[in-house]
């Protein structure tokens, strides 16, 4: 995975929102296991510790779990993907819709310029 | 129990204060970044530590013991200058570690060598600046112990060997032990660190988590170095 951290929010919910888009994007396929939490850690160049917590954060969702002994592995569970694959595309629309209000679109606007983007394909 | 806990520590050098009332806790399980500018104190407080230098005044303890031999065996210590002689080679380095520390873990260090293509047969005055700074730091990171303080361990290195040195340490501190890296390159280490703690002229001028650093000032501790430290000069 190719990590990229920005300098204005913790570390760990950039984690969370790396490792979830991984997973929605199945570049960590559903039902495969995670590395140790050390060996991420290493190779994103992170603390641990913060790794632990975008885990427990991950886990907490759903989108992984954990067998005591065998370790971490990614949800086979699709409604779980599924919806978190909605809440990101919510998120993306929301944010998008923002800065295109910042450059002085309406809606109108917008879905006149989507559909010429989408007939320009 | 705290693993280093300083109480009012205070360090004269003959004209200057080094360290001035200095009151700070270490707890097991972290990795802690005690940063600040050149002549701020990090080496000071971190040879107090291995029992190099005494305090003027004020205490220092690991795990509640004053530094000395009792203490040498839970702090593995990496200076900020090289106290190896430069005519070992590599097998004869693994050898003294092995005599030293019962702790040391050669199997891990060779495992590391190894990987790093280092010849067992070469000798520190052999090796270039990038390699001897990744040996040293390999020797310290394989013994098992409670309190690791790096005193610039990536300082004066390429990016390439910097990451290399990075995760080193985050792959082989245990859970328990604690980690202190001193620097002044603190865009490198922040990713890693849980706490720091700023240094200047001898004061602790802030301690916090990294997280709680992002979350309340929104900014990087790397940001945040440079403004705290613009308005301290």
């Amino acid at each position: 995975m190719d990590w990229q951290f920005r300098s204005d929010q913790p570390i760990y919910t950039q984690l969370v929102q790396q490792l979830t888009r991984a997973i929605l994007s199945g570049e960590l396929s559903a039902g495969s296991r995670l590395p140790a939490v050390r060996e991420l850690a290493a190779q994103a160049g992170v603390n641990p510790n913060t790794m632990q917590r975008a885990m427990a954060e991950l886990e907490q969702g759903g989108l992984i779990y954990s067998q005591r002994t065998a370790g971490r592995f990614v949800t086979e569970d699709e409604a779980v993907i599924g919806e978190s694959r909605r809440r990101l595309a919510r998120r993306e629309a929301a944010s998008f819709l923002d800065a295109m209000a910042a450059l002085g679109y309406d809606r109108t606007q917008i879905l006149q310029l989507l559909q010429e983007e989408k007939e320009a394909e | 129990m705290a693993l280093l806990e300083c109480r009012q520590l205070t360090k004269y050098y003959s004209t200057s204060l080094a360290l001035d009332r200095v009151d700070l806790t270490i707890e097991p399980g972290r990795i802690v970044g005690l940063l600040g500018p050149n002549g701020s104190g990090k080496t000071t407080l971190i040879k107090i530590a291995n029992g190099l230098l005494v305090p003027s005044s004020g205490t220092l303890t690991i795990a509640g013991l004053t530094p000395g031999p009792e203490t040498k065996r839970l702090v593995s210590y990496l200076p900020e200058r090289t106290y190896l002689s430069t005519w070992m080679n590599v097998v004869q380095l693994l050898d003294f570690f092995c005599d030293f520390y019962p702790d040391f873990d050669r199997d891990a260090a060779e495992r590391m060598l190894t990987a790093l293509e280092i010849s067992p047969r070469l000798r520190i005055k052999q090796m270039s600046k990038g390699t001897r700074e990744k040996v040293q730091l390999i020797l310290v990171m394989s013994r098992k112990a409670k309190l690791y303080l790096l005193d610039e361990p990536i300082g004066g290195v390429d990016p390439a060997t910097r990451d290399y040195i990075i995760r080193t340490i985050i792959s082989n501190y245990n859970e328990e032990a604690s980690v202190v890296i001193s620097t002044h390159l603190i865009a490198d280490v922040e990713n890693v660190l849980d706490d720091v703690i700023f240094i200047n002229r001898g004061r602790v001028v802030l301690q916090s988590s990294v997280d709680q650093i992002r979350e309340e000032k929104n900014c990087s501790v790397d940001e945040l170095f440079r403004e705290v430290f613009r308005y301290a000069e």
